[in-house]
């Protein structure tokens, strides 16, 4: 629900029904409400026979890039002659993106249910949840949670009472965005600095201490109880537009709506449906302008682009950009785009690890020229070289956040080339000094 | 996070090298070795070790990561390299409040800057990543704290608020001495 506003009629809530309600933080509180009934569920099923109801609920990563979570976890050998691990990405930084958090701040329990799911689903004993630094009330909420799984029996050597032995480690970010990349994620918990690692081997052959790893969103993991108890045909069910987005998702709604918060929908709920009727649409006297649908990450989309488009990972491509992680940054007629963008790039140039020079120069180079626009210095050939320093930083670096920085940039100039323009000819006052 | 650490801070930071006493004994050396099982390797332990170094003493001093680094058996290059990566380590002392204040472009349009300036002006501080003069307070602007809806979120050390405006911020922070 669009915590903390009261579920609208036109949520679904899953995931989120629970929110805002202190109670379900326990065992006992979770129980009491349905809860630990698809961990059971599983407990009694083989690791194929979890697999194969995952692949059939259709199931796809909720951290970004919606690959579907059966398969993944198929990856994972079927004999384990090293350990097998599992870890929960908690380590939410996608601007535009608070969705996890609301799930570890409420319903902890339904987070460490699903882990536990995921990992005998994948022969792991050991689950390393690793937490961003920054989330401090949600790693105390989360520490006291599994130390109350470990008491009644959800977790420990003998997971309730069927001889599986399951462990929950919290690991502990420090302040990086990159480590929210799943390679990254594996040397921070090593404790090295957060650099990806080039694929292949694929977590599934060599992760964690080059061990096969499985690495799932926070919100994925929490879904994949309610796939156990209610079943892959219902979850499947959960569908509006196309059958290749199944299931509910947690759309983070902010910016100028009237109602931010997060807000539970079926797969393929029209997007206007959300801005302006759940939200409340604008502020007085505004009208949209802009919304980043996904997280930072992904392309910017016009008003003509909102207005009939699906919210599914097919229905968002299909109006120029992506579902990603379901964070909607909304922005109104009173928002400066070039700005905006430049704060973007001014993001990932802070957070780049730096390895790919097409990174660390193309990042740090973006926001010094769009710096200069802003602050009335632009030249004219600047917008050319913009798009082309975006070219080489796509699909050339280890990890895309490169590529992530070039998203907002290159959308943004091509939909909103008039607001650069406006800089560019001496038509707007600067609103920065030069440097 | 850069920044001039101020004349205080940076005084007592000469100080405590001087008088370095180690942070791994009695109870913190306990805390560690607890962890140790949990993990397949000692390096392992690298990040909530440097995590307890500055609960304990407010920043990772050199001497500190020569400790951290004999502790975990690294090497001193190595463990500085990790605390520099990350940006919630502090290397320089900072006040006895650290403020965070979310800039990042979804708090961006509802305000966040007004924010930052709020803090600087209110505490004293005047620019970002300065001290203030008492010691009591040091401001950052930081990227996305994931809080998205509920903006401005500031991050004052451990306490996490949410929907902080520019005229909130004389009450917040009579509540950090």
């Amino acid at each position: 629900m669009g915590y903390p506003h009261p579920s609208h009629a036109k949520e679904q809530p899953v995931l989120s029904k629970y929110f805002g309600d202190a109670g379900a933080r326990t065992v006992e509180g979770w129980v009491k409400r349905g809860g630990y009934e698809g961990l059971k569920q599983a407990l009694g099923l083989t690791r194929d026979q979890v697999i194969e109801v995952v692949k059939a609920s259709g199931l796809r990563g909720r951290g970004g890039a919606g690959f579907p979570t059966g398969l993944k976890w198929s990856f994972m050998p079927k004999e384990v002659t090293k350990p097998h691990y599992l870890v929960c990405n908690a380590d939410e930084s996608e601007p535009g993106t608070f969705k996890d958090r609301e799930i570890i701040r409420w319903t902890p329990q339904q987070l460490i249910e699903g882990c536990a799911i995921a990992a005998h689903a994948i022969g792991a004993e050991r689950i390393y949840i690793y937490i961003r630094g920054e989330f401090t009330a949600e790693y105390k909420i989360l520490t006291a949670a599994v130390e109350d799984g470990y008491k009644n029996g959800a977790l420990g050597g003998n997971v309730f009472g069927s001889g599986r032995r399951i462990d929950v480690v919290l690991h502990r970010g420090a302040g990086a965005y990159i480590c929210g990349e799943e390679t990254a994620m594996m040397n921070s918990i090593e404790g090295k600095r957060g650099n990806p690692r080039i694929k292949p081997p694929f977590p599934a052959q060599a992760g964690l201490w080059a061990s096969p790893t499985t690495i799932n969103n926070v919100e994925t993991l929490a879904a994949v109880p309610h796939i156990l108890v209610r079943g892959a045909e219902w979850y499947k069910g959960l569908c509006l537009s196309n059958p290749k987005s199944t299931g509910t998702k947690l759309f983070s709604v902010c910016g100028h709506v009237q109602r931010p918060g997060n807000y539970e929908v079926v797969m393929g709920t029209p997007m206007r449906d959300l801005i302006f009727d759940m939200c409340g649409g604008m502020r007085p006297g505004r009208a949209l302008k802009a919304v980043i649908p996904g997280g930072s990450s992904v392309p910017i989309m016009t008003v003509a682009e909102v207005e009939d488009c699906a919210m599914d990972y097919e229905g968002i491509v299909a109006k120029g950009s992506m579902l990603g992680s379901g964070g909607m940054i909304v922005m109104d007629d009173s928002t400066d785009i070039v700005y905006q963008v430049m704060r973007l790039a001014r993001f990932y140039a802070h957070e780049s690890c730096a390895q790919c020079t097409q990174c660390r120069e193309g990042t740090a180079w973006t926001t010094k020229i769009l710096e200069r626009i802003l602050a009335g210095a632009g030249k004219a050939e600047d917008l050319a070289l913009l798009l082309d320093l975006a070219d080489n930083m796509t699909g050339k670096t280890i990890c895309v956040l490169s590529d992530s920085c070039a998203a907002p940039v290159v959308s943004a100039i091509k939909k909103f080339r008039g607001e650069f323009d406006a800089y560019l000819n001496r038509m707007k006052r600067p609103v920065m000094v030069a440097v | 996070m850069s920044g001039n650490p101020g004349a205080g801070p940076a005084h007592a930071a000469v100080q405590h090298e001087e008088s370095y006493q180690p942070v791994f004994v009695g109870p913190v050396k306990a805390r560690l070795e607890a962890l140790f099982p949990l993990y397949p390797t000692r390096q392992s332990c690298l990040l909530p070790a440097l995590w307890m170094v500055q609960e304990e003493r407010g920043w990772i001093s050199p001497r500190a990561i020569g400790e951290v680094a004999q502790v975990l058996g690294l090497t001193p290059a190595f463990v500085k390299g990790v605390v520099t990566f990350y940006t919630m380590y502090h290397t320089h002392p900072v006040g006895r409040h650290f403020i965070q204040v979310c800039t990042t472009s979804p708090c961006n349009i509802c305000g966040a800057e007004d924010v930052v300036k709020a803090f600087l002006q209110h505490t004293g501080c005047g620019e970002l990543g300065a001290t203030s003069k008492d010691g009591r307070f040091t401001v950052i602007e930081v990227e996305c704290l994931g809080a998205c809806g509920f903006a401005t979120p500031v991050l004052i050390d451990d306490d996490f608020i949410e929907g902080v405006t520019p005229e909130r911020v004389p009450g917040i922070l009579q509540g950090y001495k």
